[in-house]
């Protein structure tokens, strides 16, 4: 396949997940784990599909999808923050219910056409040569994206709130004296990275993937919820670990067609077995084991291993599932 | 004393009103759907309970549960997540019907059946650990190993039932070959569940509420659960301990995954998500009954129940098969919740006190 139309069909097909892994990322950063991605993504996906087809315009869907996924992330920080209940379980539960409730409540929508965000070339730019088809010949969603992930690094490390929001998961103790109120931020940034996630939805629903049905993106959330950690919580690595998934994605599917005596519910699950050797690629230096096997190895394959692997290594915030005691 | 009475009393109330809430949360999803919340619950009632073989279904749904739950206290005591359960069970339904394929032809049934048996307990042991050992020496966390686990495990089976083991001529996913009659448990006369499931699962979950009662592994177990790294510092040989747990959940799996295979309401074969979210279920009834080995017991009948009986709601009234798992979710959320909020009032009101009367809070610590 022609690279160009290749990367451009990447970048078109990225949103649901850079979304979801930026949110999720910016959720993490301040400390609080959402777990219900997988969930959170079914559901606004089929709030922001359902309402668009009622209003019959894609903005008040893409924005009920964003208050869904602020919704279900409010819960969490709610349980989490105030009750102080642990992180991991509602997230679970949550994780199950929205998916629940995304199949109830959108029975009555499945294989029901509806509308899907325009194809939005920009005018002069996208007549480039090679840069114009693949960055600017996109729908507008593509476009947030790309801003989006600019804005999220431009904040994490260039500005002053950026640096607090980094302390919050770092160490909350500390931003507290530094007169961070920890527990109102935490909501803030928990409740935007949810609103982030699902945009994701939404950009399944109206854009990769239109329409509802079920089992359509189920698993998609797991995997967001990896690609994070595999981006050591940088929103710049963390949107490069999606695009390299969606490209394998892409890859996949082609495949696919090009064996068709494979059966067709491999190819979904091949990123799963990726997912865990990734995660165990990212975590697996200084391990008593790893060390034995890389002192069997010659001196110079195993400084390269050794670098590679310590440059991939990924460390979470310090604070990450902790709320501190209440003062 | 008299406080602790009016605690544990205070405590049911909250318990009652989270379920109050669950259901006026359930009755408003079923208005949204154009559904009388009233008429949802007789058909919720009487799916689940209205023929003996209505119950004998739900009684099928729970001993699967059950035997996860039972193994899910093991785990959910050591502070793991085995949300690998789902994996679990497939490898141990996959490991016995592989088992009883090649032996069914050579044994006398019983002994297959428990070769089957065996050979399902090592198949959820064989993932369990798996995921155990990504947890312990690759610092993978078991939520993602397990669930990662789950979806590899699908795909096992579907490669499975379209591939080798496929009905003569057809590649379809409605399963393998189901087996004889002389391979499936044996029922009650008349009543389509086996008295062996039963006593199965009912012997796994006492075993497991002593071993945490009572028992040295129980309380090491818990010990790690609380606080891993003081464990550690103590001596419990923490590695060992949390392998065991992985270990003996996944074996609970495994034989649950058989018995999903040759109970006597099974449909006898294997066939894709034959788990049926049981696993994930008996994560929810676990964590609904905080490590009480015996609220497990009615906890997983009351879900096992609603998982049943909703089908004739689901049947009824043309709704997604969701439904009664959405009410389930809906009945742990609002329990946690009321839980979080309990405390969350009581610590207020300690923090109170303590403002006022600081040498009394001192003098009780």
């Amino acid at each position: 396949m022609d690279l160009t139309i290749f990367l451009a069909s990447v970048l078109a097909a990225s949103p649901p997940v850079l979304f979801a892994v930026l949110g999720e990322t910016i959720t993490e950063k301040a400390g609080v784990i959402n777990l219900s991605l997988d969930g959170t993504i079914l559901l606004s996906a089929m709030a922001g599909f359902a309402v668009a087809l009622h209003t019959g315009s894609v903005i008040p869907g893409i924005l009920a999808a964003m208050l869904v996924g602020a919704l279900v992330a409010g819960t969490i920080a709610l349980a989490s923050l105030t009750l102080r209940l642990p992180q991991v379980a509602t997230g679970f539960v949550l994780t199950l219910l929205t998916r629940d409730l995304a199949y109830v409540l959108g029975n009555p929508y499945v294989r029901v056409p509806g509308p899907q965000v325009p194809h939005t070339p920009i005018p002069i730019l996208s007549e480039w040569p090679v840069v114009g088809k693949i960055f600017f010949d996109q729908d507008p969603l593509v476009y947030l994206s790309l801003v989006a992930v600019a804005v999220a690094w431009v904040f994490m490390f260039k500005t002053r709130p950026g640096l607090m929001l980094q302390g919050l998961g770092e160490q909350p103790a500390a931003a507290y004296a530094r007169g961070a109120d920890v527990i109102r931020m935490r909501y803030l940034y928990t409740l935007l990275g949810g609103a982030l996630v699902g945009l994701g939805g939404a950009a399944f629903s109206l854009l990769v993937a239109p329409g509802w049905a079920r089992q359509k993106f189920e698993g998609i959330g797991w995997i967001a919820l990896a690609i994070v950690i595999f981006g050591n919580w940088h929103p710049i690595r963390a949107a490069l670990g999606a695009y390299f998934f969606v490209a394998l994605q892409t890859v996949a599917t082609n495949l696919q067609s090009a064996m068709p005596e494979v059966p067709t519910q491999v190819f979904p699950t091949l990123p799963f077995p990726l997912m865990i050797l990734t995660l165990l690629l990212v975590t697996v230096s200084g391990t008593d084991w790893m060390n034995r096997l890389l002192g069997r190895l010659p001196p110079g394959i195993r400084r390269v291993l050794s670098r590679t692997i310590q440059m991939l290594q990924t460390v979470p915030p310090a604070g990450l599932g902790k709320v501190p005691k209440r003062e | 004393m008299l406080e602790k009475v009016d605690r544990r009393t205070q405590d049911w109330l909250l318990r009652l009103a989270g379920v109050a809430v669950a259901l006026f949360l359930s009755a408003l999803v079923l208005l949204a759907l154009g559904v009388s919340p009233l008429e949802a619950a007789v058909l919720l009632f009487t799916g689940a309970l209205g023929t003996p073989g209505d119950l004998a279904a739900v009684l099928t749904a729970w001993v699967p549960v059950l035997l996860c739950s039972a193994g899910l206290l093991l785990t959910y005591s050591a502070g793991l997540w085995n949300i690998g359960i789902e994996g679990q069970i497939v490898m141990g339904a996959v490991f016995a019907t592989g088992m009883l394929r090649l032996v069914q032809d050579l044994l006398p049934p019983p002994l297959a059946l428990v070769l089957g048996a065996l050979a399902g307990i090592v198949g959820g042991m064989l993932w369990a650990v798996l995921a155990g050992l990504l947890r312990l020496y690759g610092n993978v966390s078991e939520i993602f190993g397990g669930l990662g686990l789950n979806f590899v495990a699908g795909s096992l089976v579907v490669y499975l039932v379209t591939g080798p083991w496929s009905r003569p001529g057809t590649g379809t996913t409605s399963g393998t070959i189901p087996f004889p009659p002389s391979l499936w448990l044996p029922a009650f006369p008349g009543f389509a569940v086996s008295p062996i499931e039963i006593a199965l699962a009912l012997v796994a979950l006492v075993l497991v509420g002593i071993a945490l009662r009572g028992t040295y592994f129980g309380l090491r177990l818990k010990a790690i659960g609380k606080n891993l790294r003081s464990a550690y510092l103590l001596g419990v040989p923490v590695n060992r301990y949390l392998l065991a747990a992985f270990a003996l959940c996944g074996a609970l799996a495994g034989l649950a995954g058989w018995i999903l295979v040759v109970g006597a309401s099974a449909r006898h074969n294997l066939f894709p998500l034959i788990s049926s979210g049981y696993g994930f279920l008996a994560i929810l009834v676990v964590l609904l009954a905080n490590l009480n080995a015996v609220w497990v017991l009615p906890i997983s009948f009351f879900f096992a129940a609603i998982s049943m009986g909703s089908l004739e709601l689901v049947y009824e009234k043309q709704l997604d098969s969701a439904v009664g798992s959405a009410i389930q979710g809906l009945l742990v959320l609002s329990v946690l919740f009321t839980q979080g909020l309990q405390r969350h009032f009581l610590e207020k009101r300690a923090g109170r006190e303590k403002a006022r009367f600081p040498a009394e809070e001192e003098a009780e610590t």
